[in-house]
């Protein structure tokens, strides 16, 4: 399958703190991945990197075939990958406000955001919230709506922050039963996570930061049995 | 005169509506609310720009604007008075004892309450609404009208102080005004000059303003503070 981001090395370091030193970092066009590591290894970072928030330190990157640095962040990128938060936040406009951000900050008229944002907001089952105050949603409202906001985009990468982290019972089953329908849509995606149930996800590749050093495991294989049985 | 009798004689002239005490409100707010107008975009845009963006001499403009905070009016006026006089570098521009004069001035005197204000609140704000925004592909000037959307209550509370500062200030006022009445003598110099000479009743009548103007604003804003407050709390 195509990459759709190669990086040759990638490095963080915090002062004299070597985070974490990736030999060779790859991730395909279209796939899935599900980023494991215990707190402080580095997940969110390095997903923050990915998405332009964070420095870093690459040589020898290719995005979607193209020779590029993730410093200064390219526009080709930005307007490919779409990061979100552990706890997204939520701009104190409207909940359709919300899910169109990108859409009006790209320029799109306003006619065809408004379809596109009904759509997404249908998908994530927000539709009955269009006329909440952003403020007084719930932290599962606020992650769907989130991933509404993301989806809409149709980014070529998007970056999943712990989805799953602080949320139970429906919420979180809620939000779990998006990944899937985000996967089929031809997205990569990468999760940090410590979900079991988002990393045994059939499909999905797991990688896990351990020590500074990126590991390759197949989920299939490691992901917890039950998991695997649809 | 007794201060009981000054200060009815000050609602006399408030509710007569004395046509030279209405002027000098008049002079007061208008240069005052000028001043702000122009004050305000570029603060905003320098507070936004020293709170968000990391550039060489960063700390010393947060440190000018603070300490620019406790300088005193009349020594600006001072300043501005070289400046503007006949023979100074700005004396071509006729401003001296004008209202432009004291426009000058409440913009000066209100640009560090309006830049350190605005520079706390994009501070204070959550990091991840900035974030968000350019994860979205927000430009830089999005990014900025997002932020300070989410940080307008801060701004407001910039813009009162700002408000409050000038509309109060008498140094500057002064010297770059002149006290002209009818052209430049607003709330403060009148203040001062009929407390000199002993008419007592106009300068309770101002300072009655003065305080009435001061309430309004503020609780315009605790008022605004509240709602935010609330709705903070429901989130």
């Amino acid at each position: 399958m195509k990459n759709l981001v190669s990086i040759d090395r990638l490095r963080k370091r915090f002062g004299d703190r070597l985070l974490f030193d990736i030999e060779r970092f790859t991730l395909e066009a279209g796939r899935a991945y599900v980023l494991t590591g215990v707190n402080g290894a580095g997940k969110s970072t390095l997903l923050r990197m990915l998405a332009g928030l964070e420095g870093a330190e690459a040589q020898g990157v290719t995005f979607d075939g193209r020779a590029t640095v993730l410093a200064p962040y390219p526009a080709a990128m930005r307007a490919a990958v779409v990061y979100v938060h552990q706890h997204p936040v939520m701009f104190s406009t409207s909940v359709a406000g919300n899910v169109g951000y990108g859409l009006v900050a790209r320029g799109m008229p306003k006619a065809q955001a408004a379809k596109l944002v009904d759509e997404a907001m249908a998908w994530a089952g927000v539709a009955h919230l269009r006329d909440s105050d952003p403020s007084r949603l719930s932290g599962g409202e606020k992650q769907r709506i989130a991933l509404a906001r993301a989806k809409v985009l149709e980014p070529k990468l998007l970056l999943l922050d712990e989805p799953t982290a602080n949320l139970d019972g429906a919420a979180r089953e809620q939000v779990l039963a998006l990944i899937p329908e985000l996967l089929k849509s031809g997205t990569s995606v990468v999760m940090a996570c410590h979900d079991r149930d988002l990393i045994g996800l059939p499909g999905v590749q797991r990688l896990k930061l351990r020590d500074g050093r990126l590991e390759p495991r197949s989920a299939d294989r490691d992901g917890p049995a039950f998991a695997l049985v649809p | 005169m007794s201060l009981a009798d000054a200060t009815t004689a000050a609602f006399g002239l408030l509710v007569s509506g004395d046509a030279a005490l209405w002027q000098i409100i008049w002079v007061s707010l208008k240069t005052s609310i000028i001043g702000l107008l122009f004050a305000t975009p570029a603060a905003v845009l320098l507070g936004y720009a020293i709170a968000s963006y990391r550039f060489p001499g960063r700390r010393i403009a947060i440190w000018l604007a603070q300490a620019a905070l406790s300088l005193p009016t009349v020594l600006i006026g001072l300043l501005l008075y070289l400046l503007l006089s006949r023979h100074g570098p700005w004396g071509a521009l006729h401003w001296l004892f004008t209202q432009p004069g004291i426009i000058l001035g409440q913009f000066i005197i209100a640009m560090p309450v309006l830049v350190a204000f605005t520079l706390a609140a994009v501070q204070a704000a959550d990091p991840r609404f900035a974030e968000t925004a350019i994860a979205h592909g927000a430009s830089s000037w999005r990014v900025m009208a997002t932020v300070l959307h989410e940080v307008r209550f801060g701004v407001m509370a910039a813009v009162i102080s700002g408000f409050g500062r000038v509309i109060s200030e008498v140094g500057c006022a002064l010297m770059v005004g002149g006290n002209i009445a009818g052209e430049t003598r607003t709330i403060t110099t009148a203040i001062a000059l009929e407390t000199s000479k002993g008419d007592f009743a106009q300068g309770i009548a101002l300072g009655i303003v003065l305080v009435a103007i001061a309430l309004l604003m503020n609780g315009a804003l605790l008022l605004l503070q509240g709602d935010a407050h609330a709705a903070r709390a429901r989130a």
